[in-house]
């Protein structure tokens, strides 16, 4: 077995622990987070387009 | 009247204690930054192999998820928020001498460093400015993150350089929204704690910052 795939194995099963140790994290965000309103998710979103539009800003500056 | 002295009284105390709270933070995530900035340039002068990453990173998680939240309130999670930063900062060492290596290296590590800046800055100010209340994102992030780390263990053996790209696209969304809940929460008074707060922005910095790096690193190499 090579470097690369001793890495690549370590890596996945470092992901898979940090999946199940952030599984009941997440289960029980999603019980009790407040629903957002249309208005703020459309606000997040925006927000989202402007980061990814400075990101291909970025892309053309490489 | 004095009902409302009192409540006057209690919300300017409450005001008071969250901006301690936000300058700590702050402050202290500056000196991480720094911190790591010198463990990355050691690392760099050490030419540390490339699994010296995986090792910081997963050693850096561990103890974040484990051993911080156990010394969070007391003096020792100082020191503890300097260790993680600063082994995930030696663990960049490799990553950034590689890039170095590229023909446009110096450019793509610039212009990374420049636009996770420029994004953290920019999300925070406005999540300060605005004070708006991004708790609703909770549940929302957390499963996007879980999506995302299920979609990195395919990506690694199946290797796709355009699932690279989405992937590390989706990273910077996700941690972008991380900072506008993270700074929320403090605003809000969700998170009292200096410590846990720096160590959440921390994170999300260093992946904006390492998934800029792969995007910018992939679009800009012309083989």
């Amino acid at each position: 077995m090579n470097d690369l795939n001793w890495m690549q194995i370590v890596s996945a099963l470092a992901l898979i622990m940090f999946i199940v140790i952030l599984f009941p994290a997440t289960l029980d965000k999603l019980k009790n987070s407040p629903q957002g309103t249309s208005q703020e998710w459309m606000g997040f979103i925006s927000i989202l387009v402007v980061i990814l539009l400075f990101i291909a800003f970025l892309i053309s500056l490489v | 009247m004095n009902q409302n002295y009192t409540t006057i009284a209690q919300k300017s105390s409450s005001v008071l204690a969250t901006n301690k709270i936000l300058r700590n933070t702050y402050m202290l995530l500056s000196l991480t930054l720094l911190f790591s900035g010198f463990t990355a340039a050691l690392s760099m002068f050490m030419n540390m192999p490339p699994m010296t990453y995986l090792i910081s990173v997963i050693g850096g998680m561990v103890i974040a998820m484990f051993v911080l939240p156990r010394f969070a309130h007391s003096t020792a999670g100082i020191g503890i928020v300097f260790l993680i930063t600063g082994m995930l900062g030696f663990g960049l060492g490799p990553i950034l001498t590689m890039y170095a290596s590229l023909p446009n290296g110096g450019n793509i590590i610039t212009l990374s460093l420049a636009g996770t800046g420029v994004i953290f800055l920019g999300l925070s100010a406005y999540a300060l400015a605005t004070r708006k209340d991004f708790s609703f994102l909770g549940g929302f992030l957390m499963v996007g993150f879980l999506l995302v780390l299920l979609a990195a263990i395919a990506n690694i053996f199946l290797a796709i350089p355009a699932m690279s790209l989405a992937i590390s696209a989706v990273v910077i969304m996700i941690m972008s929204g991380f900072i506008l809940y993270d700074t929320s929460r403090i605003i809000h008074g969700g998170e009292t704690n200096y410590v846990l707060a720096t160590i959440g922005l921390y994170m999300t910095i260093f992946n904006i910052f390492i998934s800029l790096l792969q995007i910018l690193g992939i679009m800009g190499n012309d083989d």
